[in-house]
């Protein structure tokens, strides 16, 4: 399978993984249309297996128990209102007809009764006698044991014009009235019920609203980030394939999405620039390190080819012996520039003064320079305090001494410049006049970084050249001829790295001013 | 001077014996990290020569073991971990000085020699002397028969040095390490330039010379013969 296939199946929201193993997926009719059934079922799956839709899932749970709860409060003290209602009402009544009957007895008690259960859709009255006997009202049966009782009780209850079968609920008191009789005022609840269902319905419709809600917005937030995922999975899957240079897509909202891919970019950024570093590195090394190996294996065949005396051997063994220091040279510059890069030997790090190293590196060349006929100056204002790897920034700083004196040599800087004849001749030709040029070293503190810079007179670099020159091995054409591995700069810039600071060239007019910059902690 | 040398790699120790024996030394090899510690502990050496990377037992752990039980023979380390890191690291398990792979065996030499000297117990003198050469370490004066020489800071410590391991070759790197502390390769020979002017200033004008170069190995102060 091509990595294009991979990408295609991706994109459609399947990995190549679900589907893609089958190799009838792209052939005849019947076994394409029952994959992409399959396919379509697995969308599914998988968008129900999805985090995003699990939580959708629980978060609707949730609701809509809190919906119930919420409602089933509501129901429960909306009941409890209408059945106080019906309380005072009844008890209401029965206090008038209880003061009706002690002043006007049971027959005025009876009398009023009656026309009042005779009106429509009116309240329960009964009136019965010591022994149980109705006397009025308007009730025909109700459970027994409810006469006995005292407080509100809720009874069922039939009226007398009612049928037989028929059964309402109702709530009660029943009052002992002076003499034995009787009194049982009651309200029919078949409101109360009537609410109740209507809550009990609107309940129904609102959780089930809640749930094909909830449902639906879950799959649309799941398949929103499933998309996002799915775009994602397709550009990673094409970066595994070996496309570096692939990035993930970035919605712009700035979400925890966004923020994750921008961070998996800055990733590959660096995966990426490293596996280059990486297969520069190896080129360089075969390029560069074939060259020596070579001379070397030519030099060793040539003495056995034509030494005839001893001293001959003894030469060329003193000469094959030079030629592997500068090649042992060579690669432990190397390791040292790919262990800077990869950031392991940040560990050894110490708080020290910069301008005690820029002091002491240029102590240490300032005879070289001198029997080049340079002058190196040292220009740094008291104690700059740093943290980083004294080692490395002493060598950084040697490589860009030692390259000033390389190149701006008198006698090194008018023999480079014969062929760029360009507007630093007078310059260099008058440097030369007026005595010794000189190579500036100055160590310069801000707040947050110091500045260790060499500058020379020398021939320079030109601005095209000087990205290049960092790189291992590059040596522009004039300098072929000087000795030297082209390794300087490129390690100076890889220990600036390392501190998280910068190698920055630049022109001195004439001449290079090479700086390197390192934040102070 | 009785040296034992603790390396796995066959063909590196036999090369190590016999150009030690071609220059006088004696020098006994073990294969491993547990031999080399048994022999160690057994035999009279003046120094020990331990490669990091051993079967058995990791050189740095016999260096330990031997500092533990009061061994106090003075140990190069030889390693293929040439970094600052693997360098620091060797010297606090208790090795003395430390050498990255491939290395010269004049270079080896001269170490070796300087440990072992060291070991003899020369001791601090205040004054070193070579010759008609004085270098009092106290009073920061140099002076070569009847007439003082003026020397820079740094051209005093680097004849300080010289003088302290008189008679001896020290080498270049040697020096960098010891006079600049610097563990680089500076590339250019930066030592040469210093040395050729701590040359003018002490034995110019004088019919014997004190300081020698030695080819292929780095310089020494000595009486003529």
């Amino acid at each position: 399978m091509s990595p294009s296939d991979i990408v295609l199946s991706g994109a459609n929201g399947t990995p190549a993984g679900l589907n893609g193993g089958d190799p009838a997926a792209a052939g005849v009719g019947p076994a394409r249309h029952a994959d992409e059934k399959k396919s379509r079922m697995g969308a599914v799956g998988k968008l129900l297996r999805t985090t995003a839709f699990k939580l959708s899932l629980i978060y609707l749970t949730v609701f809509a128990l809190f919906a119930a709860v919420l409602i089933g409060y509501f129901a429960w003290s909306t009941s409890r209102l209408i059945t106080q209602q019906i309380t005072e009402t009844i008890d209401a009544e029965i206090n008038g007809l209880t003061e009706l009957y002690t002043q006007g007895g049971i027959r005025r008690l009876v009398l009023l009764v009656d026309a009042r259960s005779r009106r429509p859709s009116s309240n329960l009255y009964l009136v019965t006698t010591p022994t149980g006997e109705g006397v009025a009202g308007n009730v025909g049966t109700l459970q027994p044991g409810v006469l006995e009782q005292s407080g509100p009780v809720e009874t069922a209850y039939r009226r007398l014009d009612e049928a037989e079968d028929t059964e309402h609920h109702a709530l009660v008191r029943v009052v002992r009235l002076s003499g034995g009789f009787r009194l049982l005022v009651g309200r029919d609840l078949e409101e109360r019920e009537r609410l109740h269902d209507i809550i009990i319905a609107a309940a129904r419709w609102s959780i089930a609203v809640v749930v094909v809600l909830g449902l639906l917005g879950g799959f649309f937030v799941t398949r929103r980030v499933l998309k996002r995922i799915d775009a994602m999975t397709g550009t990673t899957r094409t970066i595994m394939q070996g496309d570096l240079t692939g990035r993930l897509p970035i919605a712009g909202t700035g979400d925890e999405l966004d923020r994750l891919a921008d961070n998996l970019n800055a990733m590959l950024e660096r995966i990426e620039a490293l596996l280059h570093g990486l297969k520069e590195v190896s080129d360089n090394i075969a390029h560069d390190l074939r060259t020596p190996l070579t001379r070397l294996r030519n030099r060793a065949e040539e003495a056995l080819r034509t030494a005839s005396a001893e001293g001959d051997y003894r030469a060329a063994l003193e000469n094959v012996l030079e030629e592997s220091d500068g090649l042992i040279r060579t690669f432990n510059a190397l390791l040292m520039i790919a262990r800077a890069e990869s950031g392991e030997v940040g560990q050894d790090t110490t708080e020290f003064d910069a301008g005690e190293i820029v002091h002491d590196v240029a102590d240490l060349y300032e005879p070289l320079a001198d029997d080049n006929g340079l002058k190196l100056e040292v220009d740094v204002q008291g104690t700059m305090s740093m943290k980083g790897n004294r080692e490395l920034i002493s060598q950084a700083l040697a490589n860009l001494i030692d390259n000033a004196i390389k190149y701006a040599a008198p006698a090194h800087a008018a023999a480079a410049l014969v062929p760029a004849a360009g507007n630093d001749g007078p310059h260099a030709a008058s440097a030369a006049e007026t005595g010794p040029a000189a190579i500036t070293v100055s160590a310069k503190a801000e707040a947050s970084r110091v500045l260790l810079t060499v500058a020379d007179c020398g021939p320079g670099i030109p601005t095209a050249e000087r990205a290049r020159v960092v790189e291992r091995f590059v040596r522009l054409e004039q300098s072929r001829s000087l000795p030297g591995a082209g390794l300087g700069l490129s390690l100076a810039a890889a220990v600036a790295r390392l501190h998280h600071g910068e190698l920055r060239l630049e022109d001195n007019a004439p001449g290079l001013r090479a700086v390197l910059v390192l934040p102070r902690t | 001077m009785r040296l034992l040398i603790i390396e796995d790699d066959r063909d590196a120790a036999d090369y190590l014996v016999k150009a030690f024996r071609e220059v006088g030394h004696v020098a006994d090899h073990a294969a491993d990290g547990d031999d080399g510690m048994s022999m160690a502990l057994d035999g009279q050496y003046d120094v020990l020569i331990v490669d990091r990377m051993l079967p058995k037992r990791d050189g740095l752990s016999v260096i330990g073991t031997l500092r533990t039980k009061g061994v106090e023979t003075p140990v190069l380390i030889l390693s293929a971990l040439g970094q600052v890191d693997d360098r620091v690291k060797g010297l606090r398990a208790g090795g003395d000085d430390y050498l990255p792979k491939p290395y010269s065996f004049s270079e080896l030499l001269a170490r070796v020699e300087v440990l072992a000297r060291r070991r003899s117990g020369r001791g601090e003198e205040t004054v070193y002397r070579v010759g008609d050469l004085e270098l009092d370490r106290l009073s920061h004066r140099v002076t070569r028969g009847e007439s003082e020489i003026v020397l820079q800071p740094r051209e005093f410590r680097l004849l300080e040095y010289l003088m302290k391991h008189g008679g001896q070759v020290v080498t270049r790197t040697m020096l960098l390490e010891n006079v600049w502390d610097y563990h680089f390769d500076p590339q250019t020979n930066v030592i040469d330039v210093h040395m050729s002017r701590l040359r003018s200033k002490i034995d110019k004008g004088f019919a014997r010379p004190l300081l020698h170069t030695v080819r292929g190995a780095g310089y020494v102060i000595r009486e003529p013969k």
